[in-house]
């Protein structure tokens, strides 16, 4: 089977562009990433991509060319980037398809998300007496994980200064300015332990890559890094997801352990080998949650990496070099993508100011409602 | 009956949040689970249309322990939030999961003056709540608060 490579990658710029719809971000990152590759939209034989709160991403055509193309919206929770660039993973590596794209894009309001308990298949009072909220599901999940594994608040404002200082050197960052300790840790309490820096906030954003069979990647003279492997998992029983009104006393693992472990046999690599990683930081202690998650260390060694700085840019496994959600916020439909655009450049030496010497494997880990996690793992 | 932080009698004629969710037993106010048929697996509340035949429907003990807890200090959002509409008066509430040993972990409001009492662990039990509405007046729910 034919490897797949990503050979061209295309950003807008995550924050806010008042002027701007979640669908012209998307569009523009598909133009800049078809530039990056020097291929033309009438090259491109696939599309996937979606968007969660900016109408549906084949909306993209006839700014881009009604030229027949298959395209499908996916539309995956907060793992809909990474489930785009899955199908095109897939569409590559079964010999359909030589050469494609996968896109994501939104625009949220300000503010935590509206919840809708009947589209989730949970009962009115659920919401209507105030526990259908992300905030609180993060904050319920560290707080037990901090008493079961000796975490401290420190850990948590640790997390978020890293943040801040990688989003300040990071041209597609929105919050680019760092954030001392003690202003992280004393601003205002969202959803104890979890402070307002803690938290990244719904934004706006599209991002764009265009995937290449090994055979097409060399035809058109291009390179760009490999998909060492790529996984979507979904909850197991077990589990603590948002939006649960009850939970199992036998307790599971995360479905990002699933994911992980998946991509992890794809690539037959370990987590000991990863070079730079970016993993679903929707607040400071999902990052935390996930380093262990995600197999790079045991439960409860995140406080003696993050005083140790092993996760800083320096340090031997950088973490979220471009900020991650707390810097970029989260619009759904780009984020996961957002991550494995970060990847990519890390990986062809491009990250200037924030490049991670050395990459050669660089993993990437979506996560979010209503419990699912998507991981790549590229290859320089 | 109990109420958000504070007491209300029972004298007034409040409807609850939803039907099914709790009683009041000889025990004390106790939360209505359903057990599936098949696994024995167990979920709060007790499934409702047609999933509701493939479970069994269950009491679950009136006490339990804090298994983790937070504190919403801003106003969730409307929809589907009914609760105070203003987000100069609404006071933060705590709000967490229980553990009910052998059965099933449940999430609830928590009443409790300083939630900074609270600790993963506390004995809990499970109480009613007016919960003031902006649409409907006081209804009913259940919550939890510290035995």
């Amino acid at each position: 089977m034919t490897d797949v490579h990503i050979v061209g990658a295309g950003i807008h710029a995550f924050g806010r562009t008042p002027d701007m719809t979640g669908l012209d971000q998307g569009v523009f990152a598909v133009r800049e990433a078809l530039a990056d590759a020097g291929v033309n939209w009438a090259d491109m034989q696939f599309a996937f991509g979606g968007s969660s709160a900016a109408g549906s991403a084949d909306a993209a055509l006839p700014r881009l060319g009604l030229t027949g193309v298959q395209f499908i919206n996916i539309s995956n929770g907060c793992a809909t980037g990474g489930s785009s660039l899955l199908s095109g993973y897939w569409a590559i590596k079964s010999g359909e398809f030589d050469i494609g794209v996968v896109l994501g894009f939104d625009k949220h309001p300000r503010g935590a998300f509206n919840a809708d308990p009947e589209a989730s298949g949970l009962p009115m009072w659920y919401g209507e007496t105030g526990m259908m909220l992300t905030t609180q599901f993060f904050a319920m999940k560290i707080r037990r994980y901090m008493d079961l594994h000796g975490i401290s608040n420190a850990s948590l404002g640790r997390v978020a200064v890293k943040a801040f200082e990688n989003g300040a050197l990071t041209p597609h960052a929105w919050r680019r300015d760092p954030v001392d300790l003690d202003t992280v840790l004393n601003s205002q309490m969202v959803s104890d332990p979890l402070t307002k820096f803690m938290f990244c906030s719904p934004a706006e954003g599209g991002v764009a890559m265009i995937l290449a069979s090994d055979r097409k990647m060399r035809e058109l003279g291009l390179t760009g890094p490999k998909v060492r492997g790529a996984a979507v998992r979904t909850r197991p029983r077990g589990s603590f997801e948002v939006f649960a009104p009850s939970l199992d006393v036998e307790r599971g693992v995360a479905p990002t352990v699933l994911a992980s472990k998946a991509a992890y046999e794809m690539a037959g690599v370990g987590p000991d080998e990863i070079n730079v990683a970016q993993i679903q930081d929707t607040e400071s202690g999902a990052e935390i949650m996930h380093m262990s998650e995600n197999g790079f260390c045991a439960d409860g060694e995140q406080e003696a990496w993050l005083t140790d700085g092993v996760t800083s840019l320096t340090g031997r496994l950088p973490v979220n070099t471009d900020g991650g959600c707390l810097a970029c916020g989260e619009p759904i439909g780009a984020s996961g993508l957002r991550q494995v655009y970060e990847n990519v450049q890390q990986l062809r030496g491009r990250a200037e100011g924030r490049q991670v010497a050395n990459a050669k494997l660089a993993y990437s880990q979506v996560y979010g409602a209503p419990g699912l996690s998507a991981v790549a793992i590229l290859e320089a | 009956m109990v109420g958000a932080g504070g007491k209300v009698e029972g004298s007034v004629m409040s409807i609850a949040v939803a039907d099914g969710l709790f009683l009041e037993s000889a025990d004390g106010i106790v939360l209505m689970a359903g057990r599936r048929k098949a696994d024995g697996e167990m979920r709060f509340p007790m499934p409702k249309g047609p999933e509701a035949a493939l479970y069994d429907a269950m009491r679950l003990a009136p006490e339990g322990k804090l298994w983790s807890y937070t504190v919403q200090r801003f106003r969730p959002k409307t929809p589907p939030y009914i609760g105070d509409d203003d987000d100069k008066s609404f006071k933060p509430f705590a709000v967490g999961y229980v553990e009910f040993p052998g059965q099933v972990i449940v999430e609830g409001r928590i009443l409790v003056d300083d939630p900074a009492t609270l600790k993963i662990g506390l004995p809990m039990k499970v109480a009613l709540e007016a919960f003031p509405t902006s649409t409907r007046g006081d209804v009913i729910t259940y919550a939890f608060r510290p035995v």
